[in-house]
């Protein structure tokens, strides 16, 4: 999950904050780290190319991104579906 | 009606790698470094404490810094509906979207998508000072202090503000200049015309 939340910080450009700064249950939107729409977007880019994941149901989303752990799982279950 | 007489009560002007607030200079960087280098100097040293400085484009960047050197120390006390923005620039924001196009070859990216509009950096200041006035941006290839000072004037006229920023925001890769003006209905004897606006910022 370290790797994760260092290519998280760089995609997002978030330069206040250090990856193991994150916590691996925290929450990445509203009062947790407080990202927004645009930095779930920028996820899902970062998803498609660091990984080759593609989000085929967008409602899924709230789900997947709402911590480094619930990310790092779906990366996981993806690629071991391979 | 309001006869459409304001003042100049403040300025800050950004080039050069140097920042000047009503024409004295508070801040430089050496004049070899580069935009982004001296943005982040500027950001650490006049605010701070706003993460989302980070994502915003140069533009942004440079009109949001220009604001909070204008605002810092004095913000303006008016009611938000009552506070304009009305900016202008040469390339728009054409220093984005060539960066986003870029991207476009690849995954488009939508961090900098957001910022393919050159009034973004109006939305941007307005967030931070929570301002609700009227706002425009207009694009020409020089500084027209005769519109500018005709256009925000009428705005005062009609009594459609009570404060405003105004000025030229300009950047195209690692060129820029920037000077902003605060517009008030009192407060100093500086008339807000378009000779007082050119004098300001001969810098």
């Amino acid at each position: 999950m370290a790797a994760l939340k260092a290519q998280i910080v760089e995609q997002l450009n978030l330069q206040e904050v250090k990856p193991e700064e994150i916590g691996d249950d925290q929450p990445l939107f509203k009062d947790g780290l407080g990202l927004d729409s645009i930095d779930a977007l920028e996820i899902i880019v970062l998803l498609q190319q660091q990984y080759g994941i593609r989000i085929a149901n967008p409602e899924q989303g709230p789900e997947i991104f709402y911590s480094v752990r619930t990310i790092a799982a779906f990366i996981t279950a993806h690629q071991t579906n391979k | 009606m309001h006869n459409g007489e304001a003042y100049i009560t403040g300025s800050c002007v950004i080039r050069n790698n140097r920042v000047y607030r009503d024409g004295t200079l508070l801040w430089e960087a050496p004049q070899e470094q580069e935009l982004p280098e001296f943005l982040r100097g500027g950001y650490d040293h006049f605010s701070g404490q706003y993460p989302k400085f980070h994502k915003m484009d140069p533009l942004s960047k440079l009109g949001w810094l220009a604001t909070e050197v204008l605002l810092k120390e004095q913000p303006l006390n008016y009611p938000a509906e009552k506070v304009g923005l009305v900016l202008a620039n040469r390339s728009a924001s054409l220093d984005t979207d060539l960066r986003y196009f870029d991207t476009v070859k690849d995954i488009a990216s939508p961090a900098l998508f957001v910022y393919t509009l050159s009034n973004i950096v109006m939305g941007e200041i307005s967030i931070r000072h929570g301002f609700k006035g009227e706002n425009a941006f207009f694009t020409a290839d020089t500084f027209d202090a005769g519109l500018m000072s005709a256009y925000v004037g009428q705005l005062f006229a009609e009594e459609a503000i009570a404060a405003c920023i105004c000025g030229w925001v300009e950047v195209m890769g690692p060129v820029y200049d920037i000077f902003l003006f605060r517009i008030e209905r009192s407060g100093s004897s500086v008339v807000f015309n378009a000779d007082n606006l050119q004098k300001t910022i001969s810098i």
